[in-house]
């Protein structure tokens, strides 16, 4: 009836994660009769379960990415902890838990955390830049979101009901083949990884289909803001990618389920096809993820520099010549395979040439600052902080790429501190500038700028304290994911690693006391402008929050930087321009659709986890029957009437007068 | 109800988003966007086949187990459907339920013809001891044929829920919009079948 | 004599520190004080200054040690490591030599355009701060040829140079490619199995269980493979790593200048007892290397396809032991899937269906 499941894949005997689960369990429960109590219930299903609107499913996305990286953090300190312990001694987590906390770790932070933060930020600034109203297909976007909390939920389910991969993030075979890896760990974390992977390939097709198709009027391709050029980019990555990965989980699946030949020790299968394949996928990832990044740092540097961005057409230019040659360095992450001397060569020289208009990147953002104005805002600082941190981790990694160096680096401490020197200093920094960025855009008033400096540099020293000894470590000889050691020389390192950690602890609560406090003192901070940042793009030329339907009339786009023109004009000659015709406004009804196919994709996965096949049955049917129910709707989207309109944007062309106004006395 | 989105047409048409493309570009770039995507996913499977078609562990290779006439027919369906589909197509745009029906059910008989001999040939396979399970190169083998077959399989419910919704709503803008996906969907599944026989099974026997 | 390797490898596993035997006179002669592996008690003045110098049999050049000293001096500082020198740094062959060397100067040849633009970075961001009012404004400035043109040939003309660095390197450091030596190599096969390493002398007819004894100054040729999952055999004083996987030889070639010994370990995640996988390497002289064969045939255990099955079995911490015999044509037997795969966990737990725990 059950299949696999039973009272003894509950890790009763272990504190930890029961402990873990419980608190969580009690959070949960207690949001949950806060909602109830409070009646928000109708509230929390009306206006964000079932929201299609592309500003609240970034904000969901973007709060996924932020509970995920507490849990993903969680299992950071933990790992840091254990070595620090581990010295010629067991440690407090035997191999079996530490393993799993290792892949749980690398799983969370890039499916469940970084992909999610940069997916928020584009679903949330990217039709407002274009000048649109909602994205392509908003009820897809919204399935989207929700497949991909269920593969979170699922990764979490797990510390309480089973056990987790023990095979890494990236789970090898044959390590990951049924022999090896008996358990329900493997299949959670593939489940999980196939669902959520759905949920992307929909953003991207989404975001592709929004950013080539859908455009204000006058919006060229060459006007369109830089984040909206790294979006493209990116999701032309997500499309071309994620079906590789996709196909290759379903493989390894194959072979656990049913007991095929592709990867396995016997009857002919090739484990070295799968790292391949997976890193076919895998290096495009992580451009998926950085290119968004660089988008925002883009922005973020333009417009607190008070400058255009330096050099457009070679950013243009840079940005799809990573998306291509993302494909052409996969061989780079297993030299040590012995592929040979031309192969190898071949794509360490490849791997280089990336950093070629990587490194333009970096130059024109400092030639945007070149006779700026820069003004040290929290969203500035993050970029100031990554330009540095990423430009020593672009060195580490070409370093890596050059074969000989790697043969003795490769899976060492010191490859783990390149990629979070890339990830953290990277991707993660740039989600922190446009979280900064953005928010008044998306709340209507300011996050707390003091706290977020400080959190800022709790960041900052604290990566470097907590990856810069890995770099040593890494020369030393320390290879990755070691559950103990005997090597005194390590163990310094590892303490100043686990010091590093604990300051970027203090960094993250900083961070949500910055949260908290800004939203208590939201009063204080409102932003009735629209355009708390003096911005240049079409974001900030609506109201904060932006109506629902973004911009009353779509804008008229006549250059790159629209709204910085149109300000700079209306300052010289501060005649108010007529208001336009205004005509009602129809946008696509809210959806439970999303929701509801998450709900049985859950189930689904759930149920093939633990073997319990009636159960996946009944859960394709309800995925089934929920698109044929949505495939038969008869009506799609309502209308907002013209006084509506009308009144929403008298009050938005008012306060765009306020921030005139405010301009004009500053200059 | 489709006057909401006649009403909707004229409306992008004279708002200031006139510079937008109609729905139905979007949504069939969108869905163009979707196939490549579904391409990519056949083109891992497609080099996993070539990565692993020598790997046959002792056991039977594509010479010994290939059956050219039933492939053959099996061929002849699939390009046959994509004809009816076509026709299909013509009819909807013509709002021609004679058309339209005869010729959906046409390209499901030939689609579900398609996918019973797949199966035949599957449980042949199997029954003579060549199954997935047998060798790296069957393991491939069946993967790629079978992810096909699922991909033809959920084609022919997806052209049974068309043919109900034309039946129950008329020629609707949506609904004209999901039979050009279906239809496109259903003629990227025979290009796939295309590079499917020509590697699989004419290399295959060949050898 | 012959069991000395034998114990001072047991000592030198896991629980340490007891029981620790020095071989042969040189055996820490290069050791540092704060990184050496190995279990021995260091002289007062070992270590640093013995690095540093070099011993008088020291097959590298003295003007390309200078100069490599000089660098690594460089980088030490950079790295404020002024009291310890990390493994990778203090190579013990020519392989990890020339790893070394091409990995600084990679490096330095990258650190020549990225510390000017760490610099250019805070130096512009602090002049042009908004509170600067004798910093330039230039509110539409941004269009400039000839920046652009620096800007895409810069980083352009370092990687065009790596890009050279990287094609000859990936050439002559091939961990296929053969040493150039004057003498013959030393067969050694390698086997990974869940979780210690197998070392088969085919020549010398004789094995070893986490513990690999070479003689100094013969190149060593490498036959891989892994029994299951996919590992890496590493020895970071040597230099290069290469995969282990089952069902295919991977081949590396190193060479130990001169006896010391050496930690080496797997650099591949396999599982529960991946930690623990690590296996001592002694780098002897040709008679100790002698000596150390002889009486290995004469004791122990022997390796057959029957014993080989015993050892493929999951175990952690095995103590290191030596084959006397050693079945001919065991690693291709390996190697062709004539022997089954090692066998995966055995459930410790038979009544749940979660992974097992491995019992050590």
């Amino acid at each position: 009836m059950l299949g696999k499941l039973s009272w003894a894949a509950v890790p009763f005997d272990q504190p930890i994660p029961m402990a873990a689960s419980a608190v969580v369990g009690c959070l949960i429960l207690g949001v949950l009769i806060w909602v109830v109590v409070k009646g928000r219930l109708p509230y929390l299903w009306n206006e964000w379960i079932t929201s299609v609107d592309h500003k609240r499913i970034g904000v969901m996305y973007c709060l996924l990415a932020m509970v995920m990286l507490l849990r993903g953090f969680t299992d950071a300190i933990m790992m840091r902890s254990q070595q620090a312990l581990a010295f010629q001694a067991p440690g407090y987590l035997p191999p079996e838990h530490y393993d799993q906390i290792f892949s749980a770790h690398g799983t969370l932070m890039i499916f469940f955390v970084a992909m999610p933060f940069v997916i928020g930020l584009m679903n949330f600034a990217v039709p407002l830049q274009l000048g649109i109203r909602d994205v392509a297909f908003p009820t897809l976007n919204s399935v989207g979101f929700w497949l991909t909390a269920s593969g979170a939920l699922l990764v979490n389910i797990s510390l309480v009901i089973g056990e987790f991969s023990r095979a890494t993030w990236l789970p090898y075979p044959p390590l990951s083949e049924l022999a090896y890896s008996p358990g329900v760990g493997v299949d959670y974390y593939c489940w999980a990884i196939q669902i959520s992977g759905i949920g992307t390939l929909i953003s991207g097709v989404n975001l592709v289909t929004t950013v080539l198709k859908m455009h204000a009027p006058g919006m060229t391709y060459m006007r369109m803001p830089m984040f909206c050029w790294t979006t493209l980019a990116a999701n032309l990555l997500i499309v071309a990618a994620f079906p590789i990965l996709t196909a290759t989980l379903a493989m390894l699946l194959l072979d656990r389920y049913l007991g095929f030949h592709f990867f396995t020790n016997e009857a002919g299968g090739n484990m070295m096809m799968f790292v391949n394949l997976i890193w076919a996928w895998g290096h495009p990832e992580v451009y998926i993820l950085i290119l968004p990044a660089f988008g925002i740092y883009s922005e973020v540097i333009s417009t607190f520099s008070g400058k255009p961005l330096f050099g457009y057409r070679s950013m243009v230019i840079a940005t799809m010549a990573i998306c291509i040659l993302a494909f052409m360095v996969w061989l780079h992450h297993f030299f040590t395979m012995g592929a040979g001397a031309d192969v190898n060569g071949f794509f360490g020289i490849m791997t280089t040439i990336i950093a070629v208009p990587t490194g333009v990147k970096i130059f024109n953002w400092l030639f945007t600052m070149f006779a700026g104005r820069v003004v040290f805002s929290t969203a500035l600082l993050w970029s100031l902080g990554f330009m540095i941190t990423f430009v020593v981790g672009g060195m580490t990694g070409v370093l890596l790429a050059v074969p000989p160096a790697d043969f003795v680096l490769h899976n060492s401490l010191f490859l783990v501190a390149h990629f979070h020197n890339v990830l953290i200093g990277g991707v993660l920094f740039g989600c922190f500038a446009g979280y900064n960025y953005w928010f008044p855009k998306a709340f209507g008033f300011r996050l707390h700028e003091g706290l977020g400096k400080a959190a800022f540099w709790c960041w900052t020293i604290g990566f470097y304290v907590a990856f810069m000894p890995l770099y040593v470590l890494g020369l030393e000889g320390m290879t990755r994911r070691m559950q103990h050691y005997d090597v005194p020389a390590w163990r310094p390192w590892l303490l100043i690693a686990a010091l590093g950690a604990v300051i970027i602890l203090v960094g993250i609560i900083l961070q949500i006391v910055q949260l908290v406090a800004s939203i208590r003192h939201r009063e204080d901070l409102r932003d009735d402008t629209g355009d708390p940042w003096n911005g240049r793009s079409l974001e900030w030329a609506t109201a904060s929050p932006p109506p629902v339907f973004n911009f009353a009339v779509l804008p008229s786009v006549s250059g790159s930087d629209t709204y910085w023109d149109l300000k700079q004009r209306a300052i010289q000659q501060p005649a108010p321009s007529p208001e336009p015709d205004y005509n009602s406004v129809e946008m696509p009804r809210n959806s439970p659709t999303g929701f509801i196919c998450a709900f049985f994709a859950t189930m689904m996965g759930f149920a093939l986890i633990w073997h319990i096949w009636w159960m996946a049955g009944v859960a394709i049917a309800g995925a089934f029957a929920t698109f044929v129910v949505f495939a038969w709707r008869d009506r799609d989207d309502y209308i907002i009437p013209v006084e509506t309109v009308a009144r929403i944007d008298r009050e938005n062309r008012a306060s765009r007068t306020r921030a005139l106004g405010r301009l004009g006395t500053a200059q | 109800m489709s006057a909401t989105h006649a009403d909707h047409q004229g409306h992008a048409a004279r708002s200031p988003g006139g510079g937008m493309p109609s729905k139905r570009i979007i949504v069939g770039y969108g869905f163009w966007i979707f196939l490549l995507s579904d391409i990519i996913m056949f083109s891992a499977f497609f080099a996993s086949y070539a990565v692993l078609s020598d790997a046959t562990a002792g056991g039977p290779t594509g010479q010994q187990l290939f059956d050219l006439t039933n492939v053959g027919i099996e061929t002849m369906c699939l390009l046959l459907s994509s004809f009816t589909c076509g026709l299909a197509s013509i009819g909807a745009q013509r709002k021609n339920s004679a058309i339209f029906q005869t010729a959906m059910a046409a390209t499901f008989v030939l689609g579900a013809v398609f996918v019973s001999l797949e199966i035949r040939e599957f449980a042949g396979l199997a029954a003579q001891g060549a199954g997935p399970t047998r060798s790296a190169f069957l393991t491939a083998f069946f993967t790629l044929v079978g992810c096909h077959g699922l991909h033809v399989t959920g084609g022919l419910m997806w052209l049974l829920t068309m043919m109900a919704q034309v039946l129950a709503k008329g020629y609707r803008p949506d609904i004209l919009r999901r039979v050009m996906c279906f239809s496109l969907f259903w003629h990227a599944l025979d290009i796939i079948w295309v590079a499917l026989f020509s590697v699989v099974y004419l290399i295959g026997a060949g050898q | 004599m012959g069991a000395l390797p034998a114990a001072a490898a047991a000592g030198a596993s896991r629980g340490a520190g007891e029981g620790a035997i020095r071989i042969g006179h040189h055996g820490f002669a290069h050791g540092n004080p704060c990184c050496v592996r190995d279990v021995h008690p260091v002289p007062p003045n070992g270590g640093e200054a013995g690095a540093m110098t070099g011993s008088s049999d020291d097959p590298r050049a003295p003007r390309q040690y200078v100069h490599h000293v000089g660098r690594r001096v460089f980088v030490l500082s950079f790295l404020c490591l002024s009291s310890c020198q990390p493994a990778l740094l203090d190579p013990r062959g020519p392989v990890a030599l020339a790893d070394e060397t091409i990995l600084l100067d990679s490096l330095v040849i990258m650190l020549a355009i990225v510390v000017p633009t760490i610099a250019a970075t805070l130096g512009f961001a602090w002049w042009f701060r908004a509170s600067n009012s004798k910093a330039a404004y230039w509110p539409s400035w941004a269009y400039s040829g000839q920046l652009e043109l620096i800007v895409w040939s810069v980083p352009l003309m370092t990687i065009i140079l790596l890009g050279g660095v990287i094609w000859i390197g990936a050439h002559q450091l091939d961990p296929a490619a053969p040493l150039a030596s004057s003498a013959k190599p030393l067969e050694v096969q390698v086997v990974s199995l869940d979780w210690k390493w197998l070392f088969i002398y085919p020549d010398q007819a004789i094995a070893s269980v986490n513990q690999l004894v070479v003689p100094a100054g013969v190149p060593i040729h490498f036959s891989l493979t892994s029994a299951s999952v996919m590992n890496a055999f590493f020895v970071p004083r040597l230099g290069s790593m290469i995969y282990t996987m089952n069902g295919m030889t991977t081949r590396l070639n190193l060479l130990a200048d001169s006896p010391g010994d050496f930690i080496g370990l797997s650099s591949d995640y396999s599982g529960d007892g991946f930690s623990g996988m690590h296996f001592a390497v002694h780098a002897e002289t040709a008679e100790a290397f002698e000596t150390w064969v002889k009486a290995t045939r004469a004791d122990g255990p022997i390796l057959n396809r029957q014993t080989y099955a015993g050892l493929a079995v999951q175990s952690i911490g095995t103590r290191p032991f030596t084959y006397r015999s050693a079945e001919p044509g065991l690693f291709q037997a390996i190697v062709s899937r004539e022997l089954p795969p090692g066998p995966g966990p055995r459930s410790g737990r038979p009544e749940t269906s979660v992974s097992p725990r491995t019992e050590p």
